[in-house]
């Protein structure tokens, strides 16, 4: 037996056809790649592994990827105008059929270049029903869904960071859904992805921002129907 | 608050409720809204519903393989027609919500994308037939997404997993119980008219030609809506399901598992392994 949640997964989600992992997915997906790369995007390459290979065209993918990108919601009527949109936005971007090897079949890879010129990779898969999970940010492992107030940090691998970066959401009244803490070798570079249950304020990325060994935040907020 | 059809007529009988309020119920108790807010959120569902149906034209779907059915449809004179004119503004609306959703437009997907056609169909033919507004339509919404939770727990709503009898089957069933409801039936007699609307398509495969949400679908949203209608009245006429609703679930689960990859959304067997059907897909996939 399955535990289904609410009524509104099954009455829902409001979305733009034909396809909720297709489309809507595809769109979420971007959408979070956009917020995960925190600067304005001159190009995207989208990688497109399995099934999205053959039916990202019927499937109106390549508009819900363009549109997800340039900050559209999956319900948003918009959707299917990305490619005059992008071309107004002057934005620059490719579709690549790519075997991303041993993944989910509705794997998306994105190599997003922000107009700094920095870039920034990250791989999720639509899962079904306009859910998605988001695997790897620039090569290093993440399992999120993007439902939830996601906040992530870059930092150095030192004791003590963790705690700091709690005691600033304890501060404000937020509550800690899930952590999740990787690096890229002991003492280097760590990465923490902190599910939240509200909105963090500009104060408190602010915050977080001014941490010592805190190198970078980004903060995900879902879209709300 | 209820895992099945059983559990769910047990608290409408034991609390003379009907199920879309028991609906209402278990959602407060699941999620912690409140009622006002999933009423609201309800009723954004209904309004995009009617919103899909609403261009009869349509635009042009990414696939091309389907369009101006609604409007083909619309200029039949519905109470000349063999199926009169219900059925045929059913089937109008149902076809229209499938181009729409094939066109990249906005619908609400109840319970999947490619079955969105069905339960708008039914229920706002339903609703103009027996005189009743929105905020009927809005508790049928409700009565619906009860009947649907109870196939996720048990089943599957997914054609990838369990074919069209699961998909469109489910959409069907829903509406089902939804129309029996609007029409002042029992909670028995809805689940009834579930049950039989799910056993009329059980075994019904998903084979869209080149895997896109075209073809056979949109027909298959006009026959899921009509068959909604069918169900409805055969309960409210007192015949009833000889099995009862949990079963035929659990018998739709077990055929859907049974289905050999190649009839769940694949692409590769039914309708799309035709050789119309695949040269088709070459055309639009080259």
């Amino acid at each position: 037996m399955k535990k289904v949640n609410s009524i509104f997964d099954v009455i829902g989600p409001i979305m733009v056809g034909p396809s909720s992992s297709h489309t809507a997915g595809a769109a979420k997906l971007a959408r979070i790649a956009r917020s995960l790369c925190g600067e304005e995007i001159k190009k995207v390459t989208f990688q497109l592994h399995g099934s999205f290979q053959t039916t990202y065209k019927g499937h109106g993918t390549d508009r819900a990827l363009l549109a997800g990108i340039l900050g559209l919601s999956p319900s948003d009527p918009g959707l299917v105008n990305a490619y005059e949109l992008a071309k107004e936005a002057g934005l620059e971007y490719e579709f690549v059929k790519k075997d991303l090897g041993p993944v989910h079949p509705n794997t998306i890879k994105f190599i997003i270049t922000g107009v700094s010129g920095n870039i920034t990779e990250i791989v999720g898969a639509s899962i079904g029903g306009g859910e998605v999970l988001i695997s790897s940010l620039n090569g290093i492992s993440v399992n999120f869904s993007g439902n939830s107030y996601t906040v992530i940090s870059i930092q150095d691998d030192t004791p003590g960071i963790v705690s700091e970066i709690s005691r600033v959401f304890a501060k404000s009244g937020i509550n800690m859904a899930t952590i999740t803490l990787s690096r890229s070798a002991r003492g280097k570079e760590g990465t923490m992805i902190t599910e939240i249950d509200s909105a963090p304020s500009e104060q408190d990325l602010a915050r977080l921002r001014a941490l010592p060994h805190v190198k970078k935040i980004i903060c995900y907020m879902p879209v709300n129907e | 608050m209820f895992n099945n059809g059983n559990e769910l007529l047990k608290l409408c009988q034991e609390t003379k409720l009907p199920i879309w309020e028991i609906a209402v119920l278990d959602e407060m108790e699941s999620t912690g809204a409140d009622r006002d807010d999933i009423l609201d959120k309800t009723a954004q569902a209904w309004e995009t519903m009617k919103g899909s149906f609403a261009d009869i034209e349509g635009r042009p779907t990414m696939g091309g393989l389907i369009g101006g059915e609604a409007k083909k449809l619309s200029l039949m004179d519905g109470e000349k027609t063999l199926l009169g004119s219900a059925a045929n503004t059913a089937m109008q609306r149902a076809m229209a919500c499938s181009q729409h959703n094939a066109a990249m437009g906005r619908i609400c997907a109840a319970p999947t994308a490619g079955s969105c056609g069905i339960m708008p169909a039914a229920l706002s033919t339903a609703a103009e037939r027996l005189g009743l507004g929105d905020e009927e339509a809005i508790h049928a919404v409700l009565t619906a997404g009860a009947i649907g939770k109870i196939i996720v727990t048990n089943a599957t709503v997914s054609g990838a997993e369990g074919g069209c009898q699961a998909e469109c089957g489910s959409a069907s069933a829903m509406a089902a119980a939804a129309l029996v409801e609007m029409a002042g039936g029992s909670p028995r007699q809805a689940l009834d008219a579930a049950a039989i609307a799910l056993k009329n398509i059980m075994g019904l495969i998903c084979d869209p030609i080149a895997g896109l949400v075209e073809s056979p679908c949109a027909k298959r949203n006009a026959s899921g809506a009509v068959n909604a209608m069918l169900s409805a009245a055969l309960a409210l006429a007192g015949i009833e399901s000889i099995v009862p609703f949990d079963e035929v679930v659990e018998a739709m689960y077990d055929v859907g598992l049974e289905m050999n990859s190649r009839f769940r959304e694949t692409a590769k067997g039914g309708i799309a392994a035709t050789p119309t059907g695949q040269a088709l897909a070459e055309r639009i996939l080259k």
